[in-house]
């Protein structure tokens, strides 16, 4: 399952034909007793738009948090723009958005934007910024009277302050409503392109499937699979045949081209890359079954089979 | 060539002060309005000096008059809470809920974080040594020449710097949460106990024993001896003790710095 996904090497170079901008070499981080990541191997390209998905607590932060020189590796190497990541030039071409509170609330969006602007040597104008993040109109508003979504949006006008190379958005959307999600969704969009390389973390599928051109799936501080969205789905098995059969679990799991099988109520889900032999083999053995149905599983189904996968 | 790299040189020096500039203001800025620092750091000592140092009216305490010396002890008073909580309450939050963590993912210089939190303190002590002076000259009948008052705002702003440094080593020795009430804990007992409220002779002997052992004490000796009205004690001794006490204050407070900065979080 893991060669399938690992191995996109040469999808890679088709659809990016940028550079490394930053990587783990076999990168371990221990917080006392608890491993958070376990030997991980991650090249970030430029022009690439990452998602970083996993559960809560799977390492994604941990992961933002090497490559921003916040966090020392316990093992294995981090570089960026081919230096260590705490080196000033790279942290110029950097910007990040962290899962942060405590920003002052009795300073004005456009103050904010004013001093991290003033941290790197060629910032974008405040109009770009303000544009960029949808804040145009809002520049005199204190921090503490803005809505959720509009603080999440400044955050995010602070990670693009400086015209970053590389930016991280650490779960970006985390306690968003649709609609202030879709808003953010759309303003990264805009500013992805133009060879930045974005990051983001996030334990939604949506939005993974919806930004990133890559989907790293993290869980336990393992990376369990890397590759395009429908890479990752055709992984963990293309489509489900729900069916009701007389044929037992043990016999459909070794019928050829069958990924997983599981009982459902009166018959089986099965999970298969080409359902169309599996269905053809199925009517042969039991031509009396019946309630057939094929469909595509959705990303949320290819994530909990491959995280269920690595457990078992 | 030449000439390049000294233009470069130049605009980064340029950048880093606009960095400096920018951060202290909005530094003081933010604490300016936020009324449970501003008020509180600047009317009560405005408050207190009123109420206790003008409305009794006119005495002598030995060599100066009671409005001159309630306006350094009440400085004292102010300038040692801007300090205490601009350092302590400041950074706790900014440590425990993560802004300061944000802060550090960027180019900022580390040094700009701290530099603007003692302009803040320095701009906040500055106006209350200058107010209690003024309502001290207009209402207390004091008449000091301009060199006493730079030699009493000297002293005095200069003397808070132990302070800035022990509420330093505060925000990082408590949370978001407890910073507050910890800071409150020490400040206001070792205000009364040096005897900036009450002059100190007025106080209970126990008290009197008590308050060479803190740091409030030193300074406000430092501050009344600047006008003649120290107890009499070695101006060489408070200024010993006040710089053993930053520098014991800077040290922990370097300490769990790099400690913060070794751990991660998350």
């Amino acid at each position: 399952m893991d060669t399938g996904v690992r191995d996109r090497t040469a999808d890679q170079t088709a659809n990016f034909n940028g550079s490394i901008v930053a990587s783990l070499q076999s990168v371990s981080k221990a917080y006392d007793k608890v491993e958070a990541l376990r030997g991980v191997d991650l090249e970030l390209r430029a022009g690439e738009v990452v998602a970083l998905l996993g559960p809560n607590g799977a390492g994604k932060t941990t992961a933002i948090g090497l490559f921003l020189g916040r966090i020392r590796p316990t093992r294995g190497r981090v570089q960026v723009f081919g230096s260590e990541p705490t080196r000033a030039a790279s942290r110029t071409r950097i910007g990040a958005m962290l899962q942060i509170s405590g920003v002052p609330e009795t300073l004005r969006i456009r103050e904010h934007i004013e001093l991290f602007r003033s941290y790197y040597p060629q910032p974008l104008s405040l109009e770009t910024i303000l544009t960029a993040a949808g804040l145009v109109g809002l520049e005199q508003r204190f921090y503490g009277k803005l809505s959720g979504g509009q603080k999440q949006r400044l955050h995010f006008a602070l990670a693009l302050s400086g015209n970053p190379d590389l930016l991280f958005l650490d779960e970006p959307t985390v306690g968003l409503d649709v609609g202030s999600r879709k808003a953010l969704w759309s303003q990264i969009r805009r500013f992805s392109g133009q060879g930045r390389t974005i990051v983001l973390s996030t334990h939604y599928l949506e939005e993974a499937d919806a930004l990133a051109d890559r989907i790293v799936l993290i869980d336990r501080g393992r990376v369990i699979a890397d590759g395009t969205p429908a890479s990752i789905k055709q992984v963990a098995g293309g489509r489900k045949i729900t069916v009701t059969t007389r044929l037992d679990r043990t016999t459909v799991e070794r019928l050829p081209g069958v990924s997983d099988v599981r009982p459902r109520h009166h018959g089986l889900e099965i999970l298969a890359p080409r359902a169309e032999a599996v269905v053809r083999k199925l009517l042969e053995l039991d031509p009396n079954l019946h309630g057939l149905e094929v469909t595509g599983i959705g990303l949320e189904e290819a994530f909990l089979r491959l995280t269920q996968g690595v457990k078992a | 060539m030449i000439l390049q790299a000294s233009t470069t040189t130049h605009r980064r020096r340029r950048n880093a002060l606009r960095i400096f500039w920018l951060e202290s203001k909005y530094e003081f800025l933010k604490n300016l309005r936020l009324p449970i620092y501003s008020l509180s750091v600047l009317m009560f000592p405005v408050m207190f000096y009123v109420l206790f140092g003008l409305s009794f009216g006119r005495s002598d305490f030995g060599p100066v008059s009671s409005s001159l010396y309630y306006a350094v002890t009440y400085s004292a008073f102010g300038i040692m809470g801007a300090s205490l909580f601009g350092f302590g309450v400041n950074v706790a939050v900014e440590r425990g809920q993560g802004w300061m963590h944000l802060k550090r993912a960027f180019p900022m210089p580390p040094l700009a974080y701290f530099a603007a939190k003692v302009f803040m303190a320095t701009l906040f002590g500055l106006i209350i040594v200058l107010t209690l002076l003024t309502l001290g000259t207009l209402f207390g009948g004091m008449r000091l020449a301009a060199g006493q008052i730079l030699v009493i705002v000297g002293v005095l702003i200069a003397g808070a710097l132990p302070f800035s440094a022990l509420g330093l080593a505060l925000g990082y020795l408590t949370g978001p949460n407890s910073a507050t009430a910890v800071v409150n804990l020490i400040y206001l007992p070792m205000s009364f106990s040096a005897g900036l409220w009450i002059p100190i002779q007025e106080l209970p002997a126990f008290f009197q024993t008590l308050a060479p052992y803190l740091p409030s004490y030193h300074y406000a000796q430092l501050g009344l001896a600047s006008i003649g009205a120290g107890d009499g004690g070695h101006v060489g001794w408070h200024i010993l003790v006040l710089t053993g006490i930053t520098l014991v204050s800077l040290l922990v407070a370097l300490v769990l710095y790099f400690r913060d900065e070794a751990r991660s979080y998350g």
